[in-house]
């Protein structure tokens, strides 16, 4: 019971961390078709920005100061880079996030060294907050949720109560109607994008210093964002929501159930030895192939039901 | 003889690359360069990755990020093939080590094909991300036949040659690599104009069309990435000849992500423009990381500036210039590309610098390294050498402005006239 209660909260802070990340990068994929592959390298500006800033001004200058930079290139990347190769189709688009993605990475090892920098929480949520069975439930972490639960909020207001919202729900599920009607499209993907970008920097802030801040966090975080974002479906915030909540939860719970294929068969009385056939893939057990399970997940999900959990439409 | 007066120029290519190594040959101690001909090995290795994957990515428009995986199962299958044969197994010649990677890349195209197929466009490049990801985890996982972070180690010395030769230096291999590399090329070029390969192209341009004919898409992209899958397995069956051994990083993410720059910035739309961005790729990294740790970046800066500005590639770069050839006025062009040329180098250099100096101000003073020009120390921290270097990006970057519009007007003049010309007869 106590592991359950633990990994279900350190799950809930993971997958609400997912969110924050995925929420802007679905709302630009199922906007513009983008899949941007330089969105977790935002999250780790943020982060980066955010530890440089608060070496001189301090963690909470850093909340705000971080994403709203990270929103600028955001829209810089979308004003000078995607609307240029757009005419080139979605490959193209796909691929210039790709390759700023390997040159965002490059200038961070460049300009922050390749080794973690020493980003920490701040000292005011540095204790405990509560106690679960014995086990200390930090104080920061349930800042993470908060925030990450105040941007839920603010994002599903913003898109259902205001105007703005209004225009940028009809361009996500018919673009060339909401630019016939006379809105402005490219500026609202421009908006979409550096909010986008924002979001991702925000999460790169609050959760550069729960993980490492280093130049490999982009590598990592990145895929299995795609992954939520796919699962979750085009179009549906919702769907993104459940999705990053369920991979959070996956990967906390596989590390704590140290079972195997073997041991299931076991119960049903089929005892697998060394010569059985396959025994090296039934002998593995869960804990190590948790990082792989969100991948299984997205390659049958994409096979079997490309919209995803709750898409409106196709990937 | 009507085949040999066509196909001249493969037979041209073939003498040029065979002589290319003498080059490199010291002649005072006879014998080859080993690093000129590993580095030429391994262009001709990558050469054939990035062709097939070119077969997607070119002939039939399917975005892969996953490649690698068929490279390195093939070259997992090669390996274990030559421990077979060296154990006394089976017996195989060793010329024809690189055709059981094939095999092997064959067989695992044809069954994660069935599964990768079902998709096309962002879809399909989701489930290769995915794929590539699930087998470069797995490959660390299961020791049984991926050997784990060790790898499969191979001794390629066998004595079941066919020719009697035993591949021990590196000319040999080289010999071996450069005579699959060829075979590989012509069958992937023959395979262009087979039915399979016109197909091919007619569900990238039109899928629904392609329906309409009677074909059905799916087959197609699922042969064409089974036989795309051959291919790349023959170049990871050379891989594993060349190196002895062969670890997880051939099936890793960072393998794909070169096929797709090497067919990105020499071009997907021209047969032999992977071939050129391979030569680019693996120069710049086994070159350029030598002397500098920012290798990666200027290689993504290069497959952005391809992608903004010429989604063609270099080889589509190079055949614009083919009706200015036919009507011989290239030669007017000269002297605007001259003209160009000064800011084109400021630009660059004061780049270089720029990024040099911050790698070195980070990465190479955590290093311990200095950096230094000619002999000349140039100490980082002083603002001279910054300034330099953003005064010559800055000049550079506005005089190219100029420059290409004036090289823009010249251009599309003469190739009016060519157009004219063409029409005109």
């Amino acid at each position: 019971m106590e592991v359950f209660v633990v990994s279900l909260l350190n799950g809930l802070v993971y997958g609400m961390l997912l969110f924050m990340l995925a929420s802007g990068l679905t709302l630009i994929f199922s906007m513009m078709g983008v899949l941007n592959f330089a969105h977790a390298s935002v999250y780790m500006l943020g982060a980066y920005f955010a530890y440089t800033i608060s070496l001189y001004v301090g963690f909470w200058p850093a909340l705000i100061l971080a994403p709203l930079l990270c929103g600028l290139i955001g829209a810089a990347i979308e004003m000078w880079g995607l609307r240029r190769v757009h005419r080139h189709g979605h490959v193209a688009e796909l691929l210039l996030t790709f390759g700023l993605a390997l040159i965002i990475e490059k200038v961070v090892q460049m300009t922050w060294g390749l080794l973690p920098v020493p980003y920490r929480i701040p000292e005011l949520l540095d204790f405990p907050l509560f106690r679960v069975y014995g086990t200390q439930f930090p104080a920061y972490r349930a800042f993470m949720l908060l925030i990450s639960a105040l941007m839920f909020g603010a994002i599903w207001l913003g898109l259902r109560r205001t105007r703005v919202g209004l225009v940028i729900q009809a361009a996500l599920t018919h673009p060339e109607m909401a630019s016939a009607l006379g809105h402005n499209v490219p500026r609202i993907f421009t908006l979409v994008f550096a909010a986008g970008t924002a979001l991702a920097g925000l999460a790169g802030v609050i959760g550069g210093n729960y993980q490492v801040t280093e130049p490999a966090m982009a590598f990592t975080m990145g895929p299995i964002v795609f992954v939520v974002v796919v699962f979750g479906g085009l179009g549906s915030l919702t769907g993104c929501f459940i999705a990053s909540i369920f991979m959070g939860l996956i990967q906390t719970f596989a590390v704590v159930f140290d079972v195997s294929l073997a041991d299931l068969l076991a119960q049903f009385g089929i005892a697998v030895t060394a010569s059985t056939p396959f025994a090296e893939v039934l002998n593995v057990t869960l804990p190590r192939i948790g990082a792989l399970l969100p991948f299984l997940l997205m390659v049958l999900i994409l096979v079997f039901r490309p919209r995803g959990l709750m898409g409106t439409r196709d990937t | 003889m009507t085949l040999l007066r066509r196909n001249w120029p493969w037979l041209v290519a073939l003498a040029v690359l065979l002589a290319f190594p003498f080059l490199f040959y010291d002649w005072t101690r006879g014998r080859h360069s080993g690093f000129a001909l590993t580095l030429m090995s391994e262009i001709g290795v990558m050469a054939i990755f990035a062709l097939s994957y070119n077969m997607l990515l070119g002939q039939a428009g399917l975005l892969s990020f996953g490649h690698a995986v068929l490279f390195g199962l093939g070259a997992y299958c090669a390996a274990h093939t030559v421990n077979l044969v060296k154990a006394g197994t089976i017996w195989l010649p060793t010329e024809l080590v690189p055709l059981a990677g094939g095999l092997g890349g064959l067989f695992f195209g044809f069954v994660l094909g069935w599964l990768v197929t079902k998709q096309r466009a962002t879809a399909f490049a989701m489930i290769t991300l995915g794929l590539g990801e699930l087998v470069s985890a797995a490959a660390l996982m299961f020791m049984g036949f991926f050997g784990g972070e060790g790898g499969i180690t191979i001794d390629r010395v066998m004595d079941t040659s066919l020719l009697g030769v035993r591949y021990t230096s590196p000319w040999q291999v080289y010999c071996l690599v450069l005579g699959w590399a060829f075979v590989a090329a012509v069958l992937m070029r023959l395979q262009m104009q087979t039915p399979l390969g016109r197909m091919a192209n007619a569900t990238r341009d039109n899928f629904e069309r392609a329906q309409f004919v009677g074909y059905d898409p799916r087959r197609v992209r699922w042969m064409q990435f089974t036989l795309a899958g051959f291919f790349a397995g023959v170049g990871g069956g050379l891989y594993v000849m060349i190196y002895e051994i062969v670890t997880f990083d051939t099936v890793s993410a960072v393998k794909s992500a070169n096929a797709l720059l090497a067919v990105y910035i020499g071009g997907a739309g021209a047969f032999f423009g992977p071939v050129l961005g391979t030569i680019v790729v693996v120069l710049l990294q086994s070159g350029v990381s030598l002397l500098s740790n920012a290798w990666l970046l200027y290689v993504g800066v290069l497959f952005i500036v391809m992608v903004m500005y010429a989604p063609v590639g270099l080889a589509g770069l190079i055949g614009m210039h083919a009706p200015l050839w036919r009507t011989g006025r290239l030669r007017e062009l000269l002297l605007p590309y001259l003209r160009a040329l000064p800011p084109a180098l400021m630009l660059f250099l004061g780049f270089v610098l720029l990024v040099e100096l911050t790698s070195f101000t980070t990465i190479g003073a955590a290093q311990g390294k200095r950096f230094a020009i000619g002999g000349q120390t140039i100490d980082t921290t002083s603002p001279l050498p910054w300034a330099i270097a953003v005064a010559a990006l800055g000049v550079g970057a506005f005089w190219l402005r100029r420059e290409a519009h004036a090289f823009r007007l010249r251009w599309d003049a003469l190739m009016e006239d060519a157009k004219r010309q063409a029409g005109a007869p």
